[in-house]
């Protein structure tokens, strides 16, 4: 079957900045902006790049836990408070864990092919430093199955992805894959501070390897595999993207360079009461990955640069053997070698990734777009990356629980 | 009876107070954590907190929740498998909510003597007056069946002489906690010619347990700790005394004060010290302490004059600094307190013409607080002082005759046996006063 019926199009994105530990403005103790304000100013960051609300057909909106980090449901209720223009029109929310972005830019891909909307809003959002870390990681843990909460880990999602770095370093050696997960974080930190939204954009530290190597994992007081700097951090913040067919481009005034054009993806769910099949996998990743480059008709190697879901250093790791850059086992080695850095044969996380820039986790997959769309458009900034002329394409993989619900969508220039 | 059996019933005395809240939070957690043993889940643990102030125990439950729930959620990991088997409890937060509880639970809020009459261990943290210290004590003895054990947390009065009052040979200790005990790491254990091994030895378990450093100290009105800050404080008051003959006596005490916490990187000034231990407390261990001092007096008649106009410092219920030789904003002196106009007096009307006075510190960029945590703080801080020694500065004379003084006062402890060599009187102003040097050094030689 083919997926692309017809041509679509994002443009238009914007990200607020990433709050939380290691941007200034974060302080644990005082007031901060709540989620209406996150979804506000991105919705409206895209907005006035498309000629404003009036141009809009519909909106979607990815989040994840805002019943609990907010105590708040009923998010597509939330689009009209954006622009006043936008009441009464058609707004659905979509939730998929921490692929839940990605769902909400699918279900606008979707409308569009399917001929009921020309432009679509499409925003991501997350507010989760409503609450300490440790409580976060229980509302995190409903992105696994409840049922095995109970035998998990006190830092559930951190435990999950420790077992996978155990196997991975008890298959291939855990000082050689540490040396890849050093990298990663290096990558991840030096690319943030080019993007002024990002969470870590002010970090100075002068040796981040030495940094990184200064903790060991331990499992008396987090999980046995991994350390901070492996994961992730808890972030508040909200991107936003338009997602138009060519009639959409054309009604808000935008011409196809400043545009990117979707040429592939797939959406690929394994069942959550299952285990992985192989820890030392990223199944699910692999098939979206495969499935989407198919359906665009390229090749990894045509890829200018990749957005991918490192919520811990081992998921980037796995991604690169995913994506099939690195054989199975080789994936530390190819990221150690600087393979995956901004100057790298294939750039990874330009702005910092999840661990760099930060991980709204609903909002993480709208992030990525925005990304993948500056970086096509010449619009990154000081984290700009030089995409090839023959190798004009772009993807974004979004991962939703430990491999489950994953969307990987690839770009081209427009 | 072991170590385990011995904390199924303990009591703290004085549990409202600064000192007692934070013994009493300590107790609780381990007893708890002792309790959620698989093989003790059937035994009833409790832990009197024993006070005469219906207000104050109120207030230390309230403590207790707060610094329970802390304590929870940093020990989570181990939480999660102490409540493996507790189908029931499946988030952090429903583990942590049960675990407050648990420790809560052990708590028994009393204000009469009586429920102390079961108990086997007794900490007793009232105020320090050995009269009263003697007279609760030897009640307690005399109707309760267990021959209990007593951990006083006095930190002046000779334990034998408690010991010896209230009839109790052989089952006392001092386990002298630093304020917070919550989060101070020492502990001075004194012990008495008659202590049973046993005795201390439970001590020492149940202080590793708490993750407590012990010093012992002899058994010496003081003993270390207030060894020290006693006669470090006299010290200071003598030299603002003497200052203030040529000067506003408020703009004395604001350059000694400056010179023990800027030139001497200390946490912070010795009369912000005493505000915060409490004028009335430092007038008191003194006054408990001169009998048994034989060739010094340690005593001092601005401390009368200043508790006499009501000036107390200390600390109100909420943590929060009182008005003592300073006023407080936001926990920083802003004004000095006259004894002659019997007012306070802004810290900014005086302060540029004493900091000139003064002169300049060694190096700007050294403080306690940005060398308290690095590895090579003892060389930077001989650079400083070597500095400092070199300069001819009002300040920086005041300054080495201050350490100079300090590190006297660390030596006579040794020489006058309290201590049992220096390392343990660096170690206790290391880890009780959170210094960043010990006072027995050769910075100012």
């Amino acid at each position: 079957m083919k997926k692309l019926r017809k041509k679509v199009y994002m443009t238009a994105g914007y990200n607020t900045i990433s709050l939380g530990t290691g941007r200034r403005e974060f302080h644990p103790k005082k007031p901060r902006p709540g989620i209406e304000y996150y979804i506000k100013e991105a919705g409206q960051g895209t907005l006035k790049q498309i000629g404003g609300a009036r141009n809009v057909d519909e909106g979607a909106i990815g989040n994840f836990m805002a019943p609990r980090f907010n105590r708040q449901g009923n998010l597509p209720g939330f689009i009209p408070m954006i622009d006043e223009e936008l009441q009464w029109k058609p707004c659905t929310s979509t939730e998929g864990a921490c692929g839940s972005g990605a769902l909400a830019l699918m279900s606008g891909i979707k409308s569009v092919l399917a001929d009921t909307a020309d432009v679509v809003l499409t925003v991501g959002v997350e507010v989760q430093n409503t609450m300490k870390a440790i409580y976060v990681a229980d509302v995190l843990a409903g992105a696994g199955w409840y049922q095995k909460r109970k035998n998990g880990h006190a830092y559930f999602f951190p435990g999950q992805f420790s077992d996978r770095a155990g196997a991975y370093y008890e298959k291939y050696g855990m000082e050689y894959t540490r040396k890849g997960f050093c990298r990663w974080f290096v990558n991840a930190i030096k690319n943030a501070r080019l993007c002024p939204t990002a969470q870590e954009y002010e970090n100075k530290v002068a040796d981040l390897e030495a940094l990184y190597n200064k903790i060991k994992p331990n499992g008396n007081t987090f999980v046995d595999n991994l350390t901070v700097f492996d994961c992730s951090k808890v972030s508040d913040a909200a991107s936003a993207i338009a997602i138009v067919s060519e009639e959409g481009l054309k009604r808000i005034g935008i011409p196809k360079e400043e545009a990117v054009e979707i040429v592939g993806w797939a959406q690929v769910e394994r069942n959550v009461t299952y285990d992985p099949p192989d820890l030392t996998e990223l199944t699910a990743i692999k098939k979206a990955a495969k499935e989407a480059l198919e359906s665009a008709n390229i090749t990894i190697h045509d890829l200018a640069t990749i957005e991918t879901h490192d919520c811990f250093s081992i998921a980037g790791i796995l991604a690169t053997e995913a994506f099939g850059f690195a054989e199975p086992g080789k994936g530390a080695q190819f990221v150690a070698d600087g393979n995956t850095a901004r100057d790298g044969k294939i750039p990874m996380n330009t702005t910092g990734g999840l661990i760099g820039w930060g991980h709204p986790t609903g909002g993480t997959g709208v992030h990525q777009a925005v990304t993948i769309w500056e970086q096509l458009t010449d619009k990154a900034g000081k984290a700009q990356i030089e995409i090839p002329k023959d190798r004009p394409y772009g993807m974004t993989v979004n991962m939703g629980g430990d491999d489950v619900t994953v969307v990987a969508i690839v770009y081209k220039r427009g | 009876m072991n170590y385990e059996e011995r904390l199924q019933n303990v009591t703290v005395l004085g549990a409202a107070g600064k000192m007692g809240s934070g013994i009493l939070l300590l107790t609780a957690v381990e007893m708890a954590d002792i309790s959620l043993k698989p093989e003790n889940r059937n035994k009833t643990y409790v832990l009197n907190a024993m006070d005469v102030s219906h207000e104050g125990l109120a207030g230390l439950l309230r403590y207790l929740k707060v610094q329970v729930l802390k304590i929870a959620e940093k020990k989570m990991v181990l939480l999660r498998k102490i409540y493996a088997d507790r189908t029931d409890l499946i988030e952090n937060k429903d583990i942590i909510d049960q675990y407050v509880f648990d420790v809560i639970n052990i708590v028994r809020p009393v204000t009469k003597l009586e429920a102390t009459y079961d108990s086997n261990l007794i900490f007793e943290a009232v105020s320090e007056n050995k009269d009263l210290k003697v007279k609760l004590l030897s009640q307690i003895d005399s109707n309760n069946p267990n021959n209990p054990w007593y951990f006083t947390n006095t930190s002046s009065v000779p334990i034998n002489v408690v010991e010896k009052e209230a009839g109790l040979e052989g089952r006392i200790l001092g386990f002298h906690f630093y304020n917070p005990p919550a989060i101070q790491k020492l502990v001075e254990l004194i012990v008495t010619d008659k202590t049973k091994k046993e005795v201390v030895e439970f001590a020492k378990t149940y202080a590793k347990n708490l993750r407590k450093i012990i010093v012992s100290s002899n058994d010496f009105a003081g003993f270390i700790g207030n060894g020290h800050f006693m006669r470090d404080a006299l010290h200071a008051i003598t030299e603002a005394e003497a200052l203030a003959k040529d000067m506003p006596f408020v703009e004395a005490v604001y350059m000694v004060n400056k010179v023990a916490q800027e030139y001497l990187v200390r946490p912070m000034g010795i009369f912000q010290l005493i505000d915060y231990v409490g004028i009335d407390v430092v007038q008191f261990i003194m006054k408990v302490m001169n009998p048994f001092v034989t060739d010094e007096e340690l005593h001092s008649s601005l401390l009368d004059k200043m508790i006499e106009l009501g000036v107390k410092g200390g600390q109100k219920p909420d943590g929060s600094q009182k008005d003592g030789f300073m006023k407080y904003e936001k926990g920083q002196p802003i004004a000095i307190f006259d004894p002659d106009k019997k007012e306070y007096i802004p810290i900014s009307e005086f302060k540029d013409k004493c900091d000139k006075k003064l002169g300049p510190i060694p190096d700007s960029k050294i403080s306690w607080k940005s060398i308290i945590r690095r590895p090579d703080k003892e060389v930077l801080l001989g650079d400083f002082f070597k500095t400092m020694k070199t300069m001819k500065t009002f300040g920086a004379e005041l300054a080495v005759k201050y350490g100079k003084r300090s590190n006297e006062i660390g030596k006579k402890l040794v020489a006058d046996n309290v201590a049992n060599n220096e390392n343990d009187v660096n170690t206790v102003m290391l880890t009780g006063f959170f210094h960043a040097y010990g006072p027995v050094n050769t910075f100012f030689d």
